[in-house]
């Protein structure tokens, strides 16, 4: 290993890199981008949902049940005294759930009795219809609770008042989450594609060759070409976590030092991938692919950044240990939302700092400055 | 003089190929020699040069480079060597003087030195005007100097060059072969790969494989020798030189046969003696006069000789008699942005003519070309197949013409086979007919055993076979060959010209591009394009009469390349 060697692929690496507009549009353009799209496109936050009321005797009751609907913010609310037209609308899609009040609904509920009150939710989307259901049933219950307590009388069951309090990301924004979590994402893709293409491109045009007949060893080439794209995805980080703090207004809880150590860590991991790859497949288009598929994709779906863990089945969670985006993602949601919490930090950069020593073992076993 | 390197039983062996592409390879390279690897595509030479630089591992046997192994001290050897692998290795998006630091980074040239060394290259490579410029902004022999350059950065005492000629136009390649004969006066050992023969036949020793087996290592001259007193050329021809070279072809004396402009060139069998002019139908005026041998003829001697059969396209029927010019060039102008690619090129082709259109890479033929067969929409002027405008007819046009491309442009992953059925259907050959014009492709083009390869597999010769056989399968009146013989060995390239004869004498006519000038004498006409301008038009022998001078009485049709070059750029100059 001598410097100046390193110096040199590092210096024509740097150049390179400034002058092709492509690195630059990944590096600088598609964080911007990708932060915009989760901060203001994607959002997995309730909005107003359709439902109908079917209202088949109208009373006192019924009006005062269809006006606790109305006074929340989650319902659209359209009646009717029978329920076909509903049923036409929800198969049209035009309607998330059918509430119908039969027509002794007043006297039953007055009696004390338990209202057969029917809701039918479409269950097409089922996460849309859970969240529907839920919602009406306990809009239900207040309303019971408070037509008893308006009459004076005990409300019929023993009253337990719920306060919920959410911590962490009080707004239930999940704005809050996928825009951290979208950092996961740009350094995979400045990480893997970016180093991918960019060392598959000098196979394909022989300046590997020219470049391996010189007296260049296999780890002045290897840092020489990681440590511009280093420098490059770290810029990129500060930029995302900027945009996200500035522009989103995402909180940021924790310490800003412990979170740019898990991303260069992570970043290492991401480099060592895209730099794997290219080594393998020594073609920009295949290279492109496999980045895709090895390491996007996965980073997409097993770092809990979307799609919740939790909710998979056992094999995919024991899988995604075998994903670094994962172990960044938990550090970032924490930093941003929670703070400092040592428990998830430690075993996260431990994580990561094993990932980065076997992707780079790995690689350096495959790089030989020889042809075969 | 010493061995440099020194060369023993090496085999070299890639998996998924059933032949090595090295089969024990045996020689010694001497010190200040430059030494000609020779060889067709594929045969083994880039193999070779990277088996001597250590970027493989060789299977079998051993290679010694001043004392090391090049895999085993891989550092020693290649501070001692440098290589220059095809196409250059250079950074396209650096620029000259970056491309320079880099290498002189990487071989630990600096300071004064490194001053030094790079007004030196500069001023050798005449690169010294353009250092701010990006090396994708160069021109090939430009793109060739500076690779050279980056190559030199500390004085090797072994140089690699892996094919430096290719793409780049006549005079380039005379400079670059009067620089690297400079770098053996200053003991610098050269071992310089080519395709082309009379680079070869300059080198001081060549080593020409074939099929990765050596099978030549000596003195050009040497090989020459073996030939002398068996060369002769048939002058003074009347009538068509073509049929007097397809007689001559099948006689038993002869060994290989050649066009070279209006005469007809003979390599004969040892002791054999030479045909009499009138069984070849060469007219009561032809002469036969001996000539001195070259590499080439040679070459083809230790191949076992030319393509000597039939060309299985002889004999078919007279084709395309309702037009008398085949082809209309009428000021071809096509732009590229602010680029003029080709300006203002006119000419016409008639029936049954082989007409060239002869350049280095980049001066506009392929252009021309492609506006000539109606892939490219011309800028200005028109072009006219069989009297029908490209621009208002295209589809009745292309019906009466076939394309082969320069690369492979057939589906690598279909068998041959089902290429040819591919094909047949594009052109709409249907039942019987269809049948039978693939079976007579398979038999012509001997692709009986490789017709369920993919096609992609296929070793080059036989790309280029099948290639061909899907672009006349239609039989059409008018063929574009866009370098139909690039890569492909001496005996291969005569086979295709025998199949290019034989359909040109049925009527059939041929535009060829190609970058041999020595295939530019096989053509009826030929028209140079340097610079997306045609310099000159006219038969070989005008072309070639036009160069002639005192001192070089009988210009090859390089020298007349150049001298046309030349004299054009002299009139250019402001």
């Amino acid at each position: 290993m001598r410097f100046s060697r390193f110096a040199a692929i590092m210096r024509k690496e740097t150049r390179q890199a400034i002058r092709d507009p492509s690195t630059l549009m990944i590096a600088g353009l598609l964080p911007i981008m990708l932060i915009f799209l989760f901060g203001y496109a994607v959002s997995f936050d309730p909005r107003q949902f359709s439902v109908g009321v079917v209202v088949e005797q109208p009373t006192g009751e019924t009006e005062s049940f269809v006006a606790s609907l109305r006074n929340t913010r989650y319902f659209e609310i359209e009646t009717a005294p029978v329920r076909k037209d509903f049923e036409t609308l929800m198969a049209a899609g035009e309607l998330d759930a059918i509430i119908i009040l039969p027509q002794d609904f007043s006297a039953i509920a007055l009696r004390g009795e338990a209202a057969p009150i029917q809701i039918l939710v479409d269950g097409g989307d089922p996460n849309t219809a859970g969240l529907v259901g839920s919602y009406i049933e306990l809009l239900v219950i207040n309303w019971l609770e408070q037509e008893w307590l308006d009459r004076g009388q005990p409300p019929l069951a023993p009253l337990v008042s719920i306060e919920p309090r959410v911590w962490f990301n009080a707004e239930i924004s999940s704005r809050n989450y996928l825009v951290p979590g979208s950092v996961a994402i740009i350094l995979t893709i400045i990480g893997a594609l970016l180093t991918a293409l960019v060392v598959a491109r000098e196979w394909e045009r022989g300046t590997m060759e020219a470049l391996l007949a010189t007296p260049v060893g296999p780890l002045e080439l290897l840092l020489g070409k990681l440590v511009p794209y280093f420098v490059l995805g770290l810029g990129s980080f500060m930029l995302s976590v900027f945009v996200a703090v500035a522009f989103f207004g995402v909180p940021f809880r924790g310490s800003f030092l412990a979170l740019s150590l898990a991303a260069a860590l992570f970043m290492l991991c991401s480099l060592g991938q895209g730099l794997l790859i290219s080594t393998l497949t020594r073609n920009q288009l295949v290279a492109a692919q496999v980045a895709v598929m090895l390491a996007f994709l996965p980073a997409f779906y097993f770092s809990n950044f979307v799609f919740e863990l939790d909710s998979m089945p056992l094999a995919l969670q024991l899988f995604s240990y075998a994903i670094p985006a994962r172990f960044l993602v938990s550090t970032l949601q924490t930093q941003f939302l929670a703070g400092n919490v040592w428990a998830v930090l430690l075993p996260d950069l431990a994580a990561l700092a094993i990932f980065a020593i076997v992707i780079f073992a790995i690689c350096a076993l495959f790089t030989r400055t020889r042809l075969d | 003089m010493v061995a440099l390197v020194t060369i023993e039983g090496l085999t070299k062996r890639f998996p998924k190929q059933a032949e090595p592409a090295l089969r024990s390879v045996s020689t010694q390279i001497r010190s200040g020699h430059i030494v000609g690897l020779v060889g067709p595509d594929g045969s083994g030479k880039t193999t070779f040069l990277r088996l001597i630089a250590g970027l493989l591992r060789a299977d079998e046997g051993g290679i010694d480079v001043g004392g090391f192994d090049p895999v085993a001290n891989a550092k020693e050897v290649r501070a001692r060597i440098a290589y220059m692998p095809q196409r250059f290795g250079l950074y396209e998006d650096l620029s000259v003087e970056e491309n320079l630091n880099l290498y002189a980074d990487l071989r630990g040239l600096v300071g004064s030195a490194r001053k030094a060394t790079f007004e030196r290259l500069l001023d050798f490579t005449g690169l010294a005007p353009f250092t701010g410029r990006l090396a994708g902004a160069l021109s090939g022999g430009m793109k060739q100097k500076l690779g050279l350059a980056c190559a030199l950065v500390v004085t090797p005492e072994l140089l690699l060059l892996d094919e430096p000629s290719v793409g780049v136009d006549p005079i380039s390649r005379r400079e670059l072969w009067r620089m690297v004969s400079r770098l053996t006066d200053e003991g610098i050992t050269v071992v310089w790969a080519t395709a082309y023969l009379d680079e070869a036949e300059k080198c001081e020793t060549v080593l020409v494989l074939s099929e990765g087996d050596l099978i030549f290592d000596g003195r050009p001259a040497d090989l020459a020798a073996r030939v002398e007193g068996r060369v002769f050329m048939i002058e003074g021809i009347e009538g068509d030189r073509r049929y007097v070279l397809n007689k001559a072809r099948q006689h038993e004396a002869v060994m290989d046969g050649t066009i070279q402009a209006s005469d007809v060139r003979l390599l004969l069998n040892e002791n054999a003696h030479a045909p009499s002019l009138a069984s070849i139908g060469a007219g009561d005026e032809a002469r036969l006069q001996p000539v001195a041998p070259r590499f080439e003829d040679a070459f083809i001697d230790l191949i076992g000789g030319g393509f000597r059969a039939e060309s299985p396209f002889a004999g078919g029927s007279e084709r395309s008699h309702d037009i008398a010019i085949a082809v209309e060039a009428r000021g071809l102008t096509r732009m590229f942005g602010s680029f003029t690619a080709a300006s203002e090129i006119s000419f016409d082709v008639r029936r049954g003519e082989v007409f060239g259109l002869i350049g280095p890479n980049g001066a506009g033929k392929s252009t021309t070309f492609k506006m000539l067969s109606g892939l490219l929409k011309p800028t200005s002027g028109e072009a006219r197949i069989a009297g029908v405008d490209l621009r208002t007819a295209a589809s009745e046009a292309r019906a009466r013409l076939g394309y082969m491309a320069q690369k492979f442009s057939l589906y690598g992953d279909l068998s041959t086979l089902q290429n040819l059925r591919f094909f047949a259907r594009v052109y709409g050959l249907t039942g019987v007919r269809q049948r039978t014009m693939i079976a007579r492709m398979i038999e012509s083009f001997a692709l009986t055993d490789k017709l369920d390869e993919n096609s992609g597999q296929l070793p080059l010769g036989f790309k280029q076979r099948l290639s061909l056989a899907c672009a006349v399968m239609h039989e059409p009146d008018v063929l574009f060959l866009d370098e139909p013989t690039s890569g492909v060995d001496p005996r291969t390239r005569r086979e295709f010209w025998a199949h290019i004869n034989a359909m040109v004498t049925n009527g059939v006519t041929v535009i060829v591009t190609t970058h041999f000038l020595d295939e530019a004498e096989y053509c009826d006409r030929a028209a140079l394009i340097y610079r997306g301008q045609m310099i000159a038009l006219g038969t070989p022998a005008e072309l070639k009469a036009q160069a002639a001078s005192s001192t070089l009485p009988n210009p090859t049709f390089e020298d007349a390349f150049i001298a046309l070059v030349e004299e054009n750029e002299a009139v250019n100059a402001p």
